[in-house]
Parts: structure tokens; sequence; C-alpha cells
């Protein structure tokens, strides 16, 4: 009745070779998915002085509801706010301690937004594929796929998708979009980016960015922290800041350089790649259910 | 002598218990319209930092793990041929029908947009391991409805000829849908563990590690007998039937085995990656871990050893339990414990509708456990009059 051990193992032995004469010949070396020649924004804190233009040209052009509290209202500063899905975009005041010549304290403002990441969480994480980076570096979204299921939200290692979780029937993942349909226009920029009145924001080729942001630290050393956040980070983002006080202080997490997918998508295909796997464990198994069932027939 | 074949139980079905299940069902379904009224925010203390509660944490991931019994028996009992296991394949079966049935209904719920269930089979991401779950999770519900048809047809075959008819048509190829059930299980078990490798910064370092998908792997393997053992003693103590425990405790030594792998690949995980550090720090993670390995895993192996606690029903029972609870604790701490929000810190805790809703979905679970196994042949235990009269 019992398989025996010998007969288990020679089972499993021919399970085994399957597996490697099946496996893929591919290796599955994970590779970058980011597009070569991205757009960004560069965002410099030491010129940004918390105007609050930037939020309100976002909840213009993307058509946002009026906020609870104006945009030329300052005391919004007094909390921490994160951006949601009435806003995709927030400024927020940080105090470092940092002091102006006269020994004034001088706050830090901070833009947050959709870092449009170069290997998306969000993108690798989505069920259906809704969320997609796009060759301009935009990470989209389309409302036509997504079930709801806030998997990019958990993935998103800053917290940036947002959820109408009020609306019973069609809500909506709420992000920054990078203006994807402004950027795609010749000449197009972002709403943010092209309000801002301190040129605190400045959009182009990531590429460019990244030269102008190493520029301007070496230029003035004393003044930046030499980081350009977004460079390196979760393998690079499409928003990148420099600034004079570390960033830390101001709000940013620490994340790894690695990009957040790669361990999982990793995973995901080493073992499902022509679903190999499933396919040498269906044949083990039913190998061993025949060989049982002919010895009790047998017996 | 228990009864050897599985048959209808026909016992009185409105007992206490079942108004009890009644009453969660209906403060549920109060629950679920207030969802579609108002909205999941309205029901729930979800936000943007916390986007996962309980409905995933214990609806859905622990859901899947404890209906893990349904493919461990199949596996033990029809492709390793230990036919003498026959009689808890058919229980276990129905609460694997029946678990990943309210899996999909707590999914339901859970998703903004309901409607769109369907949605993944036309938008496929192989890059999404939610993708791999999904589908692996609707394929097994069908292939575990498939698994079911004889049993329906054994009481219905004659008076539905369709039923009967369709028996007759899945029972030759039975076997290809056994072995399919296992191996899809082995797929999404593991790939459940799999959802959070995208997330390193969100989970706590005693949960994140590259293994967490054999880690769910190996804790269903080793939950499954001991979720029979449990159900098995509820069902047959409430039901008044004979205990079955002859076949339990044999059941509960390969527990001993399945269960210390786990246990081993757990403490070599932590020990390897130097987490232990965190273990006496106090937080709620860290206790939560320790309960979680001490209580649910450790002690009900080292317990196990002894043949005095297989033997005796109610030391197997509690050490069912203890196993049950501990993979239980694991999906919720690494759904919700362990999980983190590292930039804004929001904390979670189900609101009281979140709660009604899953408190709902399990009694009505066990609402229509209770009516199949009254009606249908499930259940093979004898009834104790009829065994001790
Ligand atoms: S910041 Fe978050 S939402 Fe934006 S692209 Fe990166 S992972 Fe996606
Ligand atoms: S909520 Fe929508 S966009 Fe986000 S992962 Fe789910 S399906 Fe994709
Ligand atoms: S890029 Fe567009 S959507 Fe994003 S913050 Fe700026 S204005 Fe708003």
């Amino acid at each position: 009745m019992k398989l025996d051990r010998r007969g288990f193992f020679k089972i499993v032995g021919i399970g085994a070779s399957a597996a490697v004469a099946g496996a893929p010949k591919t290796s599955h070396a994970w590779q970058s998915k980011a597009p070569p020649d991205p757009y960004g924004c560069l965002v410099d804190l030491t010129r940004c002085v918390g105007c609050r233009k930037c939020e309100l040209a976002c909840n213009e052009v993307n058509h946002l509801p009026e906020p609870a509290v104006r945009f030329d209202d300052l005391r919004v500063f007094d909390k921490a706010r994160r951006p949601d899905e009435k806003a995709y975009t927030i400024v927020n005041r940080y105090h470092t301690g940092k002091r102006d010549d006269i020994d004034r304290m001088t706050p830090t403002f901070v833009k947050v937004q959709c870092m449009h990441c170069q290997d998306p969480a969000c993108v690798s994480a989505c069920i259906v594929g809704a969320l997609t980076k796009k060759e301009n570096g935009a990470v989209h979204y389309d409302v036509n796929k997504c079930i709801g299921c806030r998997y990019c939200m958990v993935a998103c290692p800053f917290e940036i998708p947002a959820y109408e979780y009020l609306d019973p029937w069609t809500p909506k993942v709420q992000k920054c979009t990078f203006c994807y349909e402004r950027i795609s226009k010749a000449g197009g920029k972002p709403g943010c980016a092209a309000t801002c009145p301190t040129e605190a924001i400045t959009f182009g080729k990531r590429s460019t960015l990244l030269k102008m942001a190493h520029r301007r630290i070496s230029e003035n050393p004393a003044k930046y922290i030499d980081h350009v956040y977004g460079e390196t980070e979760v393998g690079g983002t499409s928003w990148m800041y420099v600034s004079d006080v570390a960033f830390e202080t101001v709000g940013f997490p620490a994340v790894p350089d690695k990009p957040m997918p790669k361990l999982s998508e990793t995973v995901q295909h080493t073992f499902y790649t022509y679903l190999w796997s499933p396919a040498v464990l269906y044949a083990v198994l039913a190998g061993i259910m025949w060989r049982q069932s002919k010895k009790e027939k047998e017996a | 002598m228990h009864h050897e074949t599985a048959r209808p139980l026909n016992t009185p079905f409105w007992t206490p218990g079942v108004w009890v299940m009644l009453g969660f069902m209906l403060c549920g379904a109060g629950a679920v319209l207030a969802r579609y009224i108002g909205g999941i925010g309205y029901v729930s203390n979800l936000t943007h930092a916390r986007p996962w509660g309980i409905w995933i944490g214990i609806d859905v991931a622990s859901g899947v793990a404890l209906a893990a019994g349904g493919f461990t028996t199949a596996a033990l009992a029809h492709i390793f041929g230990r036919h003498e296991y026959e009689p808890v394949v058919r229980p276990a079966l129905l609460t694997a029908v029946l678990g990943y049935t309210f899996v999909v209904l707590g999914l339901m719920v859970d998703i903004g947009r309901t409607w769109a269930i369907w949605k993944p089979m036309i938008f496929w991401n192989f890059n999404s391991v939610l993708f791999e779950v999904g589908m692996c999770v609707m394929t097994y519900l069908t292939v575990l409805y498939i698994e079911f048809i004889p049993i329906a047809a054994e009481r219905f075959g004659k008076t539905i000829p369709l039923l009967g008819r369709l028996n007759g048509l899945v029972g030759k190829i039975m076997g290809v849908f056994i072995v399919a059930g296992v191996v899809l299980s082995c797929m999404h078990q593991s790939s459940l563990g799999a959802l959070l490798l995208v997330a390193p910064t969100k989970l706590h370092p005693l949960w994140y590690t590259p293994i967490l998908p054999l880690l769910f792997l190996t804790s269903a393997f080793a939950v499954g007998y001991p979720m029979v053992i449990f159900e098995t003693t509820i069902v047959t103590s409430s039901l008044r039937l004979d205990s079955e425990m002859k076949l339990l405790s044999r059941l509960s030594r390969f527990t001993v085995l399945l269960l210390g792998i786990y246990l081993a690949l757990k403490i070599g995980d932590m020990i390897f990656r130097g987490t232990y550090a965190y273990l006496l720090d106090g937080t709620t993670q860290s206790n939560a871990f320790l309960v979680e390995v001490g209580l649910g895993v450790a002690l009900p192996w080292i317990l196990l050893w002894f043949p005095m606690v297989r033997t005796s029903r109610k030391s197997l029972f509690a050490v069912s339990t203890l196993i049950v609870f501990g993979v239980l604790l694991n999906r919720i701490n690494v759904f919700l414990v362990g999980f983190s929000s590292p930039i804004t810190h929001t904390r979670y805790f189900p609101a009281i509708g979140e709660i009604l809703i899953t408190a709902g979905l399990i009694a009505s679970l066990m609402f229509i456990y209770r009516i199949v196994v009254t009606y249908l042949p499930v259940i093979s235990a004898g009834k104790l009059e009829e065994v001790r009269p």
C-alpha cells in the first residue's frame, strides 16, 4: 500500500532532472525597465519660499476640488500634511534649527508629490497593470483597469497613492500625474513647475537635471549638502531634490538604493517563467499518484 | 467503530449556536450595506498609509492559510494513497470550498470596485505577485467546486440528472483536478507570503525576509492537519459524534515533522539575518513575534512529541488550537502588526464595521458548513449514541 522510500525518491529524482532540463535557459538576472531618457523635476529646497503656488496650479490643471483651507492661508503649515485624494501635492514647513545671517530661525519648505520612480513599486505591484511607467517618465494611472485592491498603496515606499475611500462604487487611486498630458506636448511643463515664482522646481530631462543638481552643489559646497535625493534612491526617481539640510530632518524616508520590485520580480520570474515549477511539481505528484494506484490494483 | 462512509447527519438544525451565527450574519449584512452606501472609508479605519486591514489580514490571508487542510489531506489520501485518512478528506474539502468562497467574498468587500473583480482575467501583469495570487485562487476555487461535485452527486445525483451526468464526466478525470488542486495551493500559499516582498521598508525585519514565501508555504503545510483536528473536534463534540481520535492522533504525527521544518526555518532565518536583536526590545512587534513563535509554534511542537498529548482528545485539541493560533497570528503579524508606514507612522486598529463584516463572514461560513453537513454526505464519524449506546 504505502509508497516505499526508493520509489518515492525515484519519482522525485525524475522530477528534479525534469526541473533542471525544463528550467528556462535564459538567466533570470533582473533587468530594470526604466525608460532611458525620461523627464524629471529638480526641486531645490533652498529656493522654495512656501508660497503654495504649486499647490494652487496643481489644483487648477487637474481640476481638483476646492481645498478646505485657501491656498494663500499660511496657517496650514502648522500641521504636517500629506498628499491625498483631493491634493496631488502639498508643501510642508520644517524647522531644523537652521538660522540666517541675522540669527533668525529659517524654515525649510518641502513640496511632496509622487516621485515617479524609475522602477516603481506601484507599477510592479498593480494586479491589472493600471499603473504604467511612461517613456517620458510619468507614472500613469488608468482608472479603466483599476479594481481598487490598493496593493499599489501598500507597495509605494513614499506613501503616495491616495484612495477615494468615501466613494462606494467607483473610487479612484489619486496621485500626482506628472501632468502627463501637458508634458507629452512639445514645450509642455507640469502645472506646478511652470508656476513656481522662485524657480525652485526645474522641469527637464532627468539626465540634464542631474548634471544641474551636481553643478549647484559643487559651485556652492558650503550651502548644499552633497546629496541629490532621488538620484539613486529606490533605483532612481524622476523627481529629485537638492537641499541645504539633511533630508532625514525634513521628512524624506531612508530607502534602499535597490529598485523596490527587484526581489519580488526575481522570485516571481524564477519560479513562474513558462510556469515551469508548477509543471514539474504537477509531474512529480501525478507520478506518485499513478504509481500508488498501480500498486493498489496489483495488490 | 465509526461509520465507514460519509452520510448526511440529519440532526436538528436550529440549535442555539445556529441562532447566534444568524445574529452575527445579520450584523455583518448591515455593515456590508453601509460599506456599499457610504464607501469603505465609512465603515473602516483604512487610510492612505494603511490601505490593508483585517479584511486582507484575516479574511483573505488567514482564510487561505486555515483552508490548507483541504489540499494537505487530499495529497495524503489521494496522491500518497493513504486511504485510511479518507474520513477527514471530505470535511477538509468542505472547509476549503467554503473558506475560499469567503476569501473571495471578503476580497469583494475590500476592493474599491467590486464589480471590476473580473478585470485581472483580461489585464495581466506578470510582475505582480497579487496577479499570481488572484489567478491561482480563482482557479483553485473552481477546482475545489469540481472536487465537491461527487459529494453533491452522491446525494442529489438521481434527483438532479444534470448533476449526475456532470459527476460521471469529472469522475473519470478527478485525479487531474486533485493534483492540480495541490499544485495551485502550493503556488498561492507561497505567493501570499511574497506579497510584501515589494515593500521592504514597511514590514518589520522580524518578518521581512526573502524566504517569506517559503515560510508561508511551510506554515500552510504545518497548519493543515492541526486545522483538521481542530475542526473535527469541534464538529464532533458539538454534534455529538464519535471523536475519531484514532485517526486524528495518527494524523498529528505528520505535524511533528511539518511544524518542525517550519520552526527550523523560522529560527534559522532569524539567526541568519540577526533579527534576534529585536526580540527583547519590548515593542508591540517584538512581543507579537515572541507570542507567535513561542506560543504558536515552539510550544505545540514540543508538546506534540509526547504520545500522551497526541492520544488525549483534550490535549490534542489544545495543541492543534495553539498551532492554528500561531499561523493565524503570523498572517496578522505580517499584514497588520508588523506592517508600518515609515513616513506618517499611521497606526491601524480595525473599526467596528470591519470587525462586524469579518465576523459576519465567518458566521456565514459556519452556517453554511452546518447546512451542508446536515444534508450532504460529508462527515463519516458515527453518532455517539450509536457508537456508545
Ligand atoms: S512614488 Fe510611489 S506612487 Fe509614485 S511612482 Fe514611486 S512607487 Fe509609484
Ligand atoms: S488599486 Fe488599482 S491601481 Fe492600485 S494596484 Fe490595485 S488595481 Fe492597480
Ligand atoms: S506634476 Fe502636475 S500633478 Fe504633479 S504636482 Fe505638479 S502640477 Fe500636480
